[in-house]
């Protein structure tokens, strides 16, 4: 059975992959290593896992401009993040994802990293501004 | 969005592709945050780094020079990834210095005067009250906003080249004035005396706020901060919580207008609090370089700077970045060659977490890193660094004792 779930803003192309889930904040510059596709900051909830690839499921923007830039790079070398899912953004987020291209959907009714099962499969339709669980975790 | 004559012309490409490109931007993002028109803007400052842009970045800028776009309004950029005149100090391979240097040709081309300050507030123009902005570094934003009362969101990169060319921004958030009453009020009992003193306790207030939308009305302090206090303040409360507008209490233009006295106290932020911060930043004292950066330096702390390196001999290497504005300054008083007589560098026009700080790591054997920035403290880890909180003093005698 899918559950589904709706948000409040959207943007970019429909996806579907497998979630990424942390109550934790995201920054390209502050957390990831960008070479090699993973979270580098040894403090975050995803720190060593690869975000390649995933639809990234995340509380808040964290502080920082260069992620309207990053996303876009880290684009052009196809290691990205398919999708960025947040309870709330900063214009940086935005702004990047819009530049980047990069899928994304913001603020739900209560916290999206609770609701959405780690790993689990989900598809997200922005003309529609749905996120979808197709699948449990593997 | 609505759109005025001039606008609509705009997206129809009839002011060339590079302003179409732009203003199409600026409207999927004014769509997405609900932006009923634009609002002009008298200046632009764009973070216009090399690690931030990668290949992909320069390149359209490339693109967007060589379509014939053109600034419409005073467009200026934060600091560069190096500093061309000493970018061996780093380590810098020549890759990045050709990066930088296409970089910079690129934007020049576009009409932007290459400032490379993340300090325009102090060294270039301040914004007035009142004053619509399109600036791209958190810490010239929360300035801009929260001292002199002027109204910019965070633009980012690819947003401040659109506003540039456009000489517009969407009007959402902190241009509007309902986004910038206080929406939780923070009650103080500790007084900062150093800068990094003052950047731990806008960390601290920026955790607690939490997000872009919050906007901290602080009350408590009994001496009025200069501006470099009230630069770490906000920098490292834009870095911790993405914080992009604060108010004081008695001391910032708007907060006496806010309403943030008709707010419950949210949080109470004591000496214990601020000493929490800077103790997280405190694993062991082996140092392997000493950094003052994040904001860049100004006159004043490059001044204290030299003082302190009077009669010392550096045994670990001490960096000191500032603007391209202050380094003749520091020059022509004799401040650069006393920091460097004890073994220091002073580097212009770069800001040291914005440097490619993973390269200059690798290539020079630097992990435990001091400063007095609680803004590169908070922003090293995911760098691989071990970031030392604290104080000018401290850090300066851990740069000839090898330990803090």
């Amino acid at each position: 059975m899918t559950t589904l779930f709706r948000a409040r803003q959207a943007l970019g192309r429909p996806v579907r992959g497998e979630a990424l889930v942390a109550h934790d904040g995201f920054s390209a510059r502050y957390d990831l290593d960008r070479i090699r596709g993973t979270f580098s900051r040894p403090a975050h909830k995803l720190a060593g896992q690869s975000y390649n690839g995933r639809i990234l499921v995340l509380d808040t923007a964290k502080g920082g401009v260069a992620t309207s830039w990053m996303l876009h790079e880290m684009a052009s070398r196809g290691i990205v993040p398919l999708a960025l899912v947040l309870n709330s953004v900063n214009p940086i987020l935005v702004q990047g994802a819009a530049f980047g291209n990069v899928t994304m959907l913001v603020g739900f009714d209560g916290d999206i990293t609770a609701q959405v099962p780690h790993g689990a499969t989900v598809e997200i339709d922005p003309a529609a501004r749905t996120l979808a669980i197709t699948a449990a975790p593997r | 969005m609505k759109l005025n004559d001039l606008e609509r012309a705009m997206l129809a490409g009839e002011l060339g592709p590079a302003v179409k490109e732009a203003i199409e931007h600026q409207v999927k993002v004014g769509d997405f945050f609900g932006a009923e028109d634009f609002v002009p803007v008298t200046q632009a400052h764009i973070m216009a780094d090399t690690e931030s842009l990668g290949e992909a970045g320069v390149a359209w800028v490339e693109r967007l020079a060589r379509s014939g776009g053109r600034v419409r309004v005073p467009t200026i950029t934060d600091p560069r990834g190096t500093d061309f005149a000493r970018f061996g100090v780093l380590k810098h391979p020549q890759w990045i210095v050709e990066l930088e240097r296409r970089a910079v040709k690129a934007f020049t081309g576009l009409g932007v005067l290459m400032t490379d300050t993340c300090i325009n507030y102090q060294t270039i123009q301040a914004p007035a009250r009142g004053e619509s902005v399109a600036f791209g570094d958190t810490g010239v934003v929360i300035y801009a906003n929260s001292v002199c009362g002027a109204r910019s969101n965070y633009e980012g990169g690819p947003a401040a080249v659109a506003a540039g060319l456009t000489g517009r921004a969407p009007r959402y958030g902190f241009h509007l004035a309902s986004h910038r009453r206080a929406t939780l009020r923070i009650v103080v009992s500790f007084q900062p005396r150093t800068l990094n003193d003052w950047g731990a306790l806008g960390g601290v207030v920026g955790r607690l706020a939490g997000n872009y939308w919050a906007v901290p009305y602080v009350e408590g302090f009994t001496e009025v901060p200069g501006s470099d206090a009230l630069k770490h303040f906000g920098a490292a409360m834009a870095s911790f919580g993405s914080i992009a507008l604060y108010h004081l209490a008695g001391i910032t233009p708007e907060a006496e207008d806010c309403g943030g006295t008709a707010l419950p106290v949210a949080h109470r932020i004591g000496e214990a609090d601020v000493k929490a911060l800077q103790s997280a930043y405190a694993d062991g004292n082996d140092v392997d370089v000493v950094v003052f950066s994040a904001p860049q330096l100004s006159l004043y702390e490059l001044q204290k700077l030299a003082g302190l390196c009077n009669g010392r001999r550096f045994v670990k290497p001490l960096l000191a970045m500032t603007s391209p504005q202050v380094k003749p300054d520091a020059d022509r008083f004799g401040l650069t060659q006393r920091i460097e007589d004890a073994g220091g560098h002073v580097l212009s026009g770069m800001c040291f977490y914005q440097s490619y700080a993973r390269e200059i790591a690798e290539a020079n054997g630097w992990k435990r890193l001091a400063t007095n920035s609680a803004k590169l403290v908070n922003i090293l880890g995911g760098y691989g660094y071990v970031p030392l909180l604290a104080s000018m003093e401290r850090c300066v005698a851990a740069a000839e004792s090898g330990h803090l």
